[in-house]
């Protein structure tokens, strides 16, 4: 039976979906066992929604007020050290364990397999490079840890069940303190999550300035949709980075798209690959986002915004 | 600090549009415009900044790859890198034995701050820095969107998912760098023939004697599925009345 470990990515109260769907992609694994690896102060919650996840066979709990924060060079140490005695260890392709896990892996001496986005094999795992223009197939030799981060838009999250052991773990490394956390500023709101949402509603360099881009919150809170962004919106300040989508932001996968005034550039397109429906709304009738839409409609989206709402 | 160490990765443009090769066995590469990897030119451009700024005083280019790859580092030196090694090799080389190789150069040259891109659009690891800071027991700051050096600590704010997160970190660091950091400058025709007589310095990789690994091999490569083109609608209503009857909205 081969053991695979996963890292829980975590506020430190609740365990982020992320994780579900990286023991959704253990579980494709040939008779593996999964252990679920809780990393943080104080965090029996989490601890205890991990025992909770189908599939899971065992919870490693490792607090440490050290651990408060999600610091890579402090968790990576103990995360190697709980690491030794399992074939595979998995965590996130979220910012978290893009930062977590190449460091761990060099401490193991081993590459990453990143984004893995799919299982062909006990050793042969499916993962896109050129920003998702091509799939590639990698085969790993015989005896080498396998480390990998998984694309949480491939997977959808596990379900319940009944609860199994947590067991509570002292891990006995010298953590460096060289690295220190000072804060994080996020512009929290009370609408649905980006990177979970059934929904998303997305603006692009169109909507020209912050004040512009409100027509798209509009939309969204009737819809009860996430808000989302393509770069040129990030970049030109109309909205916070964490709202953009694509190869450099989030990768996401909702039920509903709706794209307005994006052109649909490859980068943000690969953000957007796994999406239910895509709907787009340019002006442009040869933008490229009509490509890959499911509908599309061209038109201005100042006009057709309102006129959406009213055909709600 | 004396040094900063910048990675330069040579890597397909990223306006070319990479297409599998139909028998599967890898990309067309072939003829295709090869640039800096658009990540570096930002690591670059930061650590000219610092420089600039009387924060350091030598920016060096590092690239491993083949010798076509002097074009890149000539290009780095054209937008004010001091000078450039090259660690030449055919092969393509696994991020690990990559950041290996960059441990060595950081052993010669023991440079206050390394900085790299956050990923090379080609195979898209993101692990590089990671590794290397993992290496070198030293910071990372992953994802930076700033960086303010303050003495031997930096303060570096990072692209996460919640949002933007600051940490600081002792200095030797690497830092690896996001799209927002800066705009890298334009190289100008003066520069390039000046850039024609830093000193460019290339070695063999075979030389660092570092064992690569070949734990990984790509057997496959395929197109991703491609989604088809789907309906054009007229007007609002008939989009809103086709999400309903999906059951979208
Ligand atoms: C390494 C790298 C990584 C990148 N990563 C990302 C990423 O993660 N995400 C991302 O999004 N981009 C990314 N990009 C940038 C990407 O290449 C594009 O530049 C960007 O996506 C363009 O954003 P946009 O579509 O909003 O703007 P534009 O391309 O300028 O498109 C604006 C569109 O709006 C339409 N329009 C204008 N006015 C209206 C109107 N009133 N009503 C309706 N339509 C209108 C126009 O016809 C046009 O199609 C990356 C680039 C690089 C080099
Ligand atoms: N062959 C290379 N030559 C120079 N720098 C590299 C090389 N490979 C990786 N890097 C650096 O490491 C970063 C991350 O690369 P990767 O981990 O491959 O996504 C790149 O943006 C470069 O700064």
């Amino acid at each position: 039976m081969a053991t695979a470990l996963i890292i829980a990515e975590h506020d430190g109260s609740t365990l982020n979906p992320a994780t579900a769907k990286c023991v959704a992609c253990a579980r494709d694994l040939p008779d593996t066992q999964i252990t679920v690896g809780v990393f943080g102060d104080s965090s029996a919650d989490v601890a205890n929604a991990a025992a909770q996840l189908d599939g899971v066979s065992h919870v490693a709990h490792v607090d440490n007020p050290a651990n408060t924060q999600p610091l890579a060079a402090i968790l990576a140490p103990q995360v190697a050290a709980l690491a030794a005695d399992f074939d595979y260890v998995f965590g996130p392709s979220t910012t978290f364990g893009k930062d977590l896990m190449p460091r761990v892996a060099a401490l193991l001496g081993v590459n990453q397999i990143s984004d893995i986005m799919a299982v062909s094999g006990a050793r042969e795992f499916k993962r896109p490079i050129y920003a998702g223009n091509a799939i590639t197939t990698v085969s790993v030799k015989p005896d080498y840890k396998i480390v990998a981060t998984v694309r949480a838009a491939s997977y959808k999250a596990v379900a319940e069940q009944a609860a199994v052991d947590v067991e509570s773990k002292a891990l006995d490394v010298t953590l460096p303190d060289h690295t220190r956390f000072v804060s994080v500023q996020s512009g929290a709101s009370d609408r649905p999550d980006l990177q979970t949402a059934p929904k998303v509603v997305s603006g692009g360099r169109a909507l020209g300035s912050e004040e512009a881009f409100s027509i798209i919150f509009g939309l969204a809170d009737k819809l009860n949709a996430a808000v989302g962004a393509s770069r040129a919106a990030v970049d030109a300040g109309y909205v916070p980075n964490e709202l953009q989508v694509g190869q450099t932001g989030k990768i996401i996968a909702p039920d509903l798209y709706m794209a307005f005034g994006i052109s649909g550039a490859i980068q943000h397109l690969t953000g957007i690959k796994d999406a239910g429906t895509i709907v787009a709304i340019n002006k442009d009738e040869d933008a490229p986002i009509f490509e890959i839409a499911d509908i599309g409609l061209v038109g201005d989206l100042f006009t057709v915004i309102p006129e959406i709402e009213a055909a709600l | 600090m004396d040094k900063i160490i910048v990675g330069l990765k040579r890597v397909v443009d990223y306006n070319v549009r990479i297409r599998v090769k139909s028998d599967g066995t890898g990309v067309d590469t072939d003829g295709v415009k090869m640039s800096i990897n658009p990540f570096d030119e930002i690591a670059l451009e930061e650590a000219l900044q610092i420089r600039e700024r009387g924060d350091a005083k030598e920016v060096i280019v590092v690239t491993i790859g083949t010798a076509d790859a002097q074009q890149q580092l000539r290009t780095g030196l054209a937008m004010g890198a001091d000078r450039a090694i090259l660690l030449e090799t055919g092969d393509q080389i696994d991020p690990l034995s990559a950041a290996k190789a960059m441990l060595k150069l950081i052993e010669e040259e023991q440079p206050g701050l390394v900085l790299l891109g956050k990923q090379a659009i080609d195979n898209d690891n993101n692990q590089t820095g990671q590794m290397l800071a993992a290496l070198w027991g030293r910071p990372q700051a992953t994802f930076a969107s700033k960086v303010e050096l303050q003495g031997d600590k930096a303060a570096v704010t990072r692209e996460v998912d919640a949002g933007l997160e600051t940490i600081e970190v002792d200095l030797p660091a690497v830092v690896t760098v996001d799209l927002r950091l800066n705009e890298p400058r334009y190289v100008k025709l003066p520069d390039i023939m000046k850039a024609k007589k830093k000193p460019l310095d290339s070695r063999p990789f075979a030389d660092l004697g570092i064992t690569t690994d070949d734990a990984f091999s790509v057997t496959h490569y395929a197109p991703p599925e491609q989604r088809s083109k789907g309906v054009m609608v007229d007007d609002a209503a008939t989009l809103v009345a086709a999400l309903k009857e999906k059951g979208l909205i």
